[in-house]
């Protein structure tokens, strides 16, 4: 079951304002999520994630393109006729009905039985674990129990897709971590598709199937955690995940020579060009300053607990960061100022687009 | 545009004129509309018993400032209408300068009070502006006439041995206004010390200012906006007034309020009422832009 | 030991404010207290009484008068009060359309114009519709009413509807309401407490009203306001102190229910 296409989005356009002011929020985005899978739509603030999931939802519609649900074109469809709900990063919890009204009123608005409405209101209760608060205001409710009645409420109509804006946001950071783990489980329990929208890539990165990247409008990379991690396309997606250190230099036939005359060796390069590598800073290794290893000097070293980050300068000036896993004793066992030689773990550079 | 987004904006668009067109109409019949026939019949001549004859005149526009001589016809200034337009304009300036002497330290104090106690205050200023204004005005008369509580005090403390003659002069209508419409300075006057920053005071200070010099170089210019408003807000019903003056001035100390209603009444000159009526409105229209204007300058703002 | 240096106190203002809430109140509270008063005058204290309510209750004119009032009061803030809800439903949080601007102007026109102006104005339309319709009932009374209202309903319920989270009808729609469903089910109730608020100011506006009404009311439709003002002919007298104490009771709950009502939301 899991493969095959919920949401498709195709060639979608979403212009704000008209004529010269006009902005492109997204821009020629197309993009397929699989039926029950954890999707991320990560980005910086503005990169058009949030416009994309309110698309999907009907708050908006599409300048141009196609939005399609199960194969059926549902671009122009109101959100009260889609079987898509939302949980919003405000909660947006009515204020004037109790956590049981709030969480049964989608089920109220689609007819359902009474009796239906109530068995189902309980076991959303016993799904987020509210059962004692089901009678309260939800302005007696802390963040983290907020949070829980907006994803009750979202998935008591059992859509078929379940939105998620940044629902973490507001919460501290280990509220933040058990949430996390939280909507996993719903989401394993209740076998819908999750689509979730965050800025933050380590949520993105622990909880998704499959993350989309997104940036000025456009989707730079699809791919699983560990692909967007290990083989970043571009240079914004190998920033944003992660720090990492770019290289330049002209491609030889399987290596990259650098300004300072160093080679590195890169697997399948083709002569030609300028080219862009990056290399994470826990892959880089520090030896002595020998042949096949890239001199460098190293200029700062942090201590940071587990790790200790060691700046180091190329001869051409060129600053890279190696991130060392920290010995028992603390001490790196390097001093600033000191020339080492750096080498790569293999299959640790990886080119990518500017 | 998408043909779908353009449907839902123009969707939007017609409710919107949708939902404002009932009240609309109710405006347009019972506000606007009826200010459109005042101005056909402030050119119309007068009837011989009120209303008005159909025929085309400027006769109601010039009888504002001039007077025909009955026998050669020769137009002069109308004295006993500039009088009353004199009074007008003088009344609502000083009732306007009085209230602000008095509205700006009371909504200082209000704005100073601890911030559970300020809503009290509050209270206080606007329950008298929410009570009726001829139930206000009867309580400045029941102060102020010749057996009034200031008399009957003066009186049986042995000051004076007749009562003073207060109701039915000048004075007693600015004493009224002012009382009136006090709130109406006060609070937009309290709104502007409420955003005002404290600690400019503490800097103003600490550069050697006096408290007059922190007050008058720092504060009256960052509160100008309120004193705009609230100037505004007393002195446009102030130069409108009707009831107040008629009650606390008597027949004799007219304002244009007044006048104008003299020309529907025993004067029999609607033409002449209805050119006062809009002149009225247009000196209060310059006034309101003259606001407008004030409040939407650009001011370095400070927070 | 020194006094502390207080940063925001000005000379003389503490006394200042206490002095003008003194003469805020002193000439309401001798009118109030004068309404009890046995005798006929403010002169001196007769002993307490209540017989001039006793006689403007027994006052048939007065009787007619409050009843006007009322009746006049509650068509004006009905109507007042449902085309301002709807004015302001269709004012606020969505793109401005063309004319909205104009539209602001036409609602908050009864705050700007004298009072005065709209009564003559008012006082020569309905004079002639009067002769060709042939109507004089309290229509015409009901409908000026209505619109010098609609400012005051249209502000609080405005103010409401702005303080509304955008989020919460979104919401409403993505759980299946259609906008009809969305609109009773989660913005009607929401705007309740503003609506209610607009109504009172509405309701006290049209009870206060003397000038407008004095213009356009027929002969014999005469509401308390325009009575009292009739009856000054004759000075106040201790019965207009008793009438003015009622309508003065009935504004102090009336707002102090609207206070309490736009505090709650903080």
């Amino acid at each position: 079951m899991a493969g095959e296409v919920t949401i498709s989005a195709r060639n979608v356009v979403k212009a704000f304002g008209q004529g010269a002011g006009a902005v492109r929020a997204l821009d020629d985005v197309s993009v397929d999520i699989r039926q029950g899978e954890f999707f991320t739509l990560l980005g910086p603030s503005g990169c058009g994630k949030t416009t994309l999931l309110r698309l999907i939802a009907g708050f908006e519609m599409p300048t141009e393109g196609t939005i399609l649900l199960d194969g059926t074109d549902i671009s122009t469809l109101p959100p009260n006729r889609r079987p898509v709900n939302t949980v919003f990063q405000s909660y947006a919890l009515f204020p004037h009905l109790t956590v049981a009204q709030n969480i049964a009123f989608g089920l109220e608005m689609l007819g359902k039985p009474g009796a239906e409405v109530k068995a189902r209101t309980a076991a959303m209760l016993a799904l987020v674990k509210l059962e004692a608060m089901a009678t309260r205001k939800t302005s007696q409710l802390s963040g983290g129990q907020q949070q829980r009645v907006a994803l009750a409420r979202a998935l008591a109509p059992q859509p078929k897709v379940l939105l998620l804006d940044e629902p973490l946001s507001a919460l501290d950071l280990k509220l933040r971590k058990e949430m996390q783990i939280e909507l996993k489980r719903l989401q394993l329990e209740t076998g819908i598709t999750f689509i979730f929208v965050t800025h933050d890539q380590e949520e993105a990165l622990t909880m998704s199937d499959r993350i989309a990247v997104m940036s000025a409008g456009k989707i730079q990379q699809v791919g699983t955690a560990k692909e967007i991690y290990i083989h970043p396309k571009n240079r914004f997606v190998a920033s944003f995940i992660g720090e990492t250190n770019f290289l330049t230099g002209t491609a030889e036939a399987g290596a990259l020579r650098l300004a300072t005359g160093d080679r590195i060796d890169v697997p399948g390069m083709t002569p030609g060009g300028t080219v862009t590598v990056c290399v994470r800073p826990e892959q880089l290794r520090l030896g002595p300053a020998e042949d096949g290893a890239i001199k460098a000097r190293v200029r700062t070293l942090v201590y940071f607990g587990t790790d200790t980050h060691c700046h180091l300068a190329l001869s051409d000036g060129t600053e890279i960061v190696a991130r060392l896993q920290s010995p028992a004793s603390g001490d790196a066992g390097l001093a600033e100022g000191q020339e080492v030689g750096v080498t790569f773990a293999p299959g640790a550079v990886q080119r990518v687009e500017d | 545009m998408s043909p779908a987004e353009d449907a839902v904006r123009q969707r939007s668009d017609r409710n919107g004129w949708l939902l404002v067109t009932p009240a609309l109409v109710v405006l347009a019949l019972a506000a606007i509309l009826p200010l459109l026939v005042m101005l056909v019949y402030s050119f119309l001549a007068p009837g011989d018993f009120g209303n008005v004859e159909w025929e085309f005149s400027t006769d109601g526009w010039t009888s504002i400032l001039f007077q025909r001589d009955i026998f050669d016809g020769t137009l002069s200034l109308a004295d006993a209408h500039l009088t009353i337009f004199w009074r007008s304009l003088w009344l609502s300036t000083v009732t306007t300068l009085l209230a602000f002497v008095i509205g700006f330290p009371t909504a200082w104090f209000i704005a100073t009070r601890p911030v559970q106690q300020r809503p009290i205050w509050l209270f206080l200023v606007t329950l008298p502006f929410w009570t009726n204004l001829l139930i206000r005005t009867f309580a400045i008369l029941e102060v102020i006439r010749s057996e009034g509580l200031i008399n009957s005090a003066l009186m049986g403390l042995g000051v004076i041995e007749e009562p003073i003659q207060m109701l039915y002069t000048d004075g007693a209508v600015l004493v009224g206004m002012a009382y009136v419409y006090l709130p109406l300075m006060v609070l937009p006057l309290y709104a502007a010390i409420d955003r005002f920053d404290m600690r400019m005071l503490e800097a103003a200070y600490d550069l050697y200012a006096s408290r007059w010099q922190a007050l008058r170089r720092i504060v009256l210019p960052i509160v100008k906006p309120g004193i705009v408003a609230g100037s505004i807000l007393v002195f446009v019903p102030s130069l409108g007034a009707y009831v107040t003056p008629r009650v606390l001035g008597g027949g004799k100390n007219m304002m244009i309020g007044n006048f104008i209603e003299l020309q529907f009444g025993q004067g029999r000159n609607w033409p002449l009422g209805a050119a006062l009526s809009m002149t009225l409105l247009i000196i209060v229209t310059i006034a309101l832009l003259f606001y407008v204007r004030a409040a939407n300058r650009p001011r370095a703002d400070h927070g | 030991m020194a006094e502390r240096f207080a940063i925001n106190r000005l000379p003389g203002f503490t006394t200042i404010a206490v002095l003008a809430f003194l003469a805020l109140y002193i000439p309401i509270i001798t009118l109030v207290f004068f309404s009890f008063n046995a005798g006929k005058t403010v002169m001196g204290w007769d002993g307490f009484s209540l017989q001039w309510y006793a006689v403007a209750w027994g006052n048939v004119a007065v009787q007619e008068a409050a009843w006007r009032s009322v009746v006049i009061a509650f068509w004006a803030t009905l109507i007042a009060t449902t085309v301002a809800t709807m004015a302001a439903l269709g004012t606020t949080r969505r793109r401005p359309f063309r004319g909205q601007t104009a539209v602001y102007v036409a609602i908050n026109q009864p705050l700007m114009v004298p009072e005065i102006v709209t009564a003559v104005a008012l006082l020569i339309v309905f004079a002639w519709v009067k002769v060709q319709s042939g109507y004089q009932g309290l229509g015409y009374l009901i409908l000026a009413h209505a619109a010098f209202c609609i400012p005051f309903a249209y502000l609080p319920i405005r103010a409401r509807l702005e303080g509304m989270d955008l989020s919460l009808e979104t919401a409403a729609a993505d759980l299946y309401a259609t906008p009809w469903q969305t609109f009773r089910r989660v913005t009607l109730p929401l705007l309740a407490p503003g609506i209610v608020a607009g109504a009172m100011l509405a309701f006290i506006t049209s009870l206060d009203d003397v000038v407008i009404t004095e213009f356009v009311k027929s002969a014999g439709q005469d509401t308390l306001p325009t009575y009292m003002l009739g009856q000054l002919r004759r000075g106040v007298t201790p019965e207009v102190n008793a009438i003015s104490t009622a309508l003065l009771g009935l504004t102090v709950v009336i707002l102090t229910a609207f206070f309490l009502l736009t505090r709650e939301r903080r």
